[in-house]
């Protein structure tokens, strides 16, 4: 395929993905959008302000980053997860495999289709916050590197969950078991300096506790960790998570017989 | 002229250890209509999916008007128009979306996708379904909209694997017209269908597959030409108690009222109807018992498997 054919195969992939989410807006952009305005009146307005303080600034503006990071990055993997799962199910998968297109742009559509939704629904949440609280961003540039580099990273990583899916339970397995609990200790609605030294030891370990920071101080200025470690890692898991995920579209794993 | 298809040695054994072909040739002239027959679980579905990419192909080699579809995949590809038995578009999109988004997926821009897309819906009679839900559509329609996604970026090479499963007699003759237009416009066909009047009344060319290897590969004409008996069943006006004699024929009663007659090639009916006359048979009327290709597919598979080692046992 020439170049400019390539291109229209990328888009044609990332428009079907949007209108995809777009169309279902119910489930994918509406329910984040209630749970995060839950979360800036319970735990920004209700309990934040009996708790104070937090790295200098108040409770609310603490945890916004946080909970909009939170919001793109599970909106990212669901996005992916589903629709290239659900693709496979219905084995309208076989519409692009059958096709002249590359392996790595079947893979940039539905990464750049994560990523759509995850800056959608991004959007969506830091405009909720602003009804509770002022966001003055710092580090623009920053915030919006991190944000789309996360979104990539879990795009990638919701690719390869739905590659070795098996039912519509193997795509909720990870969500629930892995990233839900990573993310809420992952410094969402605290600082690890609040934890004993073993427990901030152990959440280092943490991979979401780098993006929820390094995003934190792209907005406020403020971080548990060092940003250019945070922005290395980050890096070193997209190569790595695309790497794999490439190689899984070449091998055909459960794609191609 | 490459040929539209060309195979040779072409080997694929699955993870599980299944030998699903082993080792057919094949070539598929261009322009041509060909029927690939066989059994259910003989190869023909493995073989059109290496053809279109979706299983690998144990060894061997497969080229697409000249292409290798290893070495020139994307070329091959675009030659390739494939229509596959299950149905397999996201049962969400609107019917226009599947079939321009299709487009999109061989590189063609926006407003030419959307142009084509109408012209074989238009053609396809779906039109009036362009902004349904695909779930929505009748059986029909939806082989229909399969065919008219795998043309939209106008392959040279349609493939067709049971096109006509489940769809109504009138519709499987508008679809037999279509395909036939299209044939006539250029477009290479091969088809897989279980039904042989399909088969012999739209393919130049067949090839038989059984247990993975070609035991046939011919045109459809010469593979009538060795059919050497038909079976005729006859319909009695009165029961008979006792096989009538009928030498020169064999002859075998299913019911009281109804006579199997099966009758080498050239043999002179008048000479049946006499000995059935002679005995005060009525024959109030008389059919094939099954198609000509029918009988022939049968005779074919019995003798390659009689001719298997260990048939006998």
């Amino acid at each position: 395929m020439s170049a400019y054919e390539t291109w229209i195969a990328f888009c044609t992939i990332l428009v079907k993905e949007i209108r995809r989410f777009t169309r279902i807006w119910v489930q994918t952009l509406l329910p984040p959008a209630i749970t995060m305005g839950l979360y800036f009146v319970i735990f920004g307005k209700l309990i934040g302000s009996r708790i104070g303080e937090m790295g200098g600034f108040s409770y609310m503006e603490f945890v916004v980053p946080g909970l909009i990071m939170m919001s793109v990055l599970t909106n990212a993997y669901s996005n992916v997860v589903s629709s290239f799962y659900s693709n496979k199910f219905q084995r309208s998968i076989e519409e692009q495999l059958i096709a002249p297109i590359p392996n790595w742009v079947i893979l940039a559509g539905y990464v750049a289709g994560g990523v759509a939704r995850g800056l959608c629904v991004g959007v969506i949440v830091t405009f909720l916050s602003l009804f509770f609280t002022r966001l003055q961003v710092q580090h623009p540039l920053l915030m919006i590197a991190i944000v789309l580099l996360t979104a990539i990273l879990f795009s990638l990583a919701g690719l390869i969950n739905a590659v070795y899916a098996k039912s519509f339970d193997d795509i909720s397995i990870i969500p629930t078991f892995v990233l839900t609990p990573l993310t809420y200790l992952g410094g969402v609605f605290y600082s690890i300096n609040l934890l004993p030294p073993f427990w901030q030891a152990l959440s280092q370990a943490n991979p979401i506790l780098y993006m929820v920071n390094a995003f934190r101080y792209g907005v406020l200025g403020i971080s548990d960790v060092n940003i250019g470690f945070a922005f290395g890692m980050i890096l070193f898991f997209i190569v790595i998570a695309g790497g794999y995920a490439m190689h899984l579209l070449r091998s055909g794993r459960g794609l191609r017989s | 002229m490459d040929c539209a298809v060309s195979i040779r040695n072409l080997h694929k054994t699955y993870a599980n250890g299944f030998s699903a072909l082993k080792g057919i040739d094949l070539d598929v002239q261009q322009g041509d209509f060909f029927a690939l027959l066989g059994p259910n679980g003989a190869g023909k579905s493995t073989t059109i999916g290496i053809l279109c990419s979706l299983v690998r192909k144990t060894s061997g080699s497969v080229k697409i008007f000249g292409l290798d579809i290893d070495s020139h995949f994307a070329e091959a590809r675009k030659h390739i128009g494939v229509v596959p038995q299950e149905f397999n578009f996201s049962q969400f999109e609107k019917v226009f979306d599947i079939i321009a988004t299709q487009a999109g997926y061989y590189g063609m821009p926006a407003a030419l996708a959307r142009q084509r897309t109408e012209h074989y819906m238009k053609q396809l009679d779906l039109w009036d379904k362009r902004d349904v839900p695909a779930r929505m559509l009748s059986g029909g329609m939806k082989r229909r909209l399969m065919i008219a996604r795998a043309l939209v970026h106008e392959p040279k090479l349609l493939i067709l694997d049971e096109p006509t499963a489940g769809v109504d007699i009138e519709l499987r003759r508008s679809m037999w017209e279509f395909l036939q237009e299209i044939n006539r416009a250029g477009t290479s066909i091969i088809l897989t269908t279980h039904y042989l009047e399909e088969a012999e009344n739209l393919c130049r060319n067949i090839a038989i597959i059984n247990k993975g290897s070609i035991i046939e590969n011919t045109s459809i004409k010469a593979l009538i030409k060795t059919l050497d008996r038909e079976t005729f069943v006859l319909d009695l006006h009165a029961p008979v108690t006792a096989l009538p004699a009928l030498p020169g024929f064999q002859v075998k009663q299913t019911d009281a009222q109804v006579l199997e007659v099966e009758v080498r090639r050239g043999t002179d009916l008048n000479e049946l109807f006499a000995l059935l006359t002679e005995q005060g048979i009525r024959i109030t009327s008389m059919r094939n018992k099954a198609n000509r290709l029918e009988e022939l597919f049968v005779t074919l598979l019995n003798r390659d498997d009689s001719t298997k080692p260990g048939a006998a046992a």
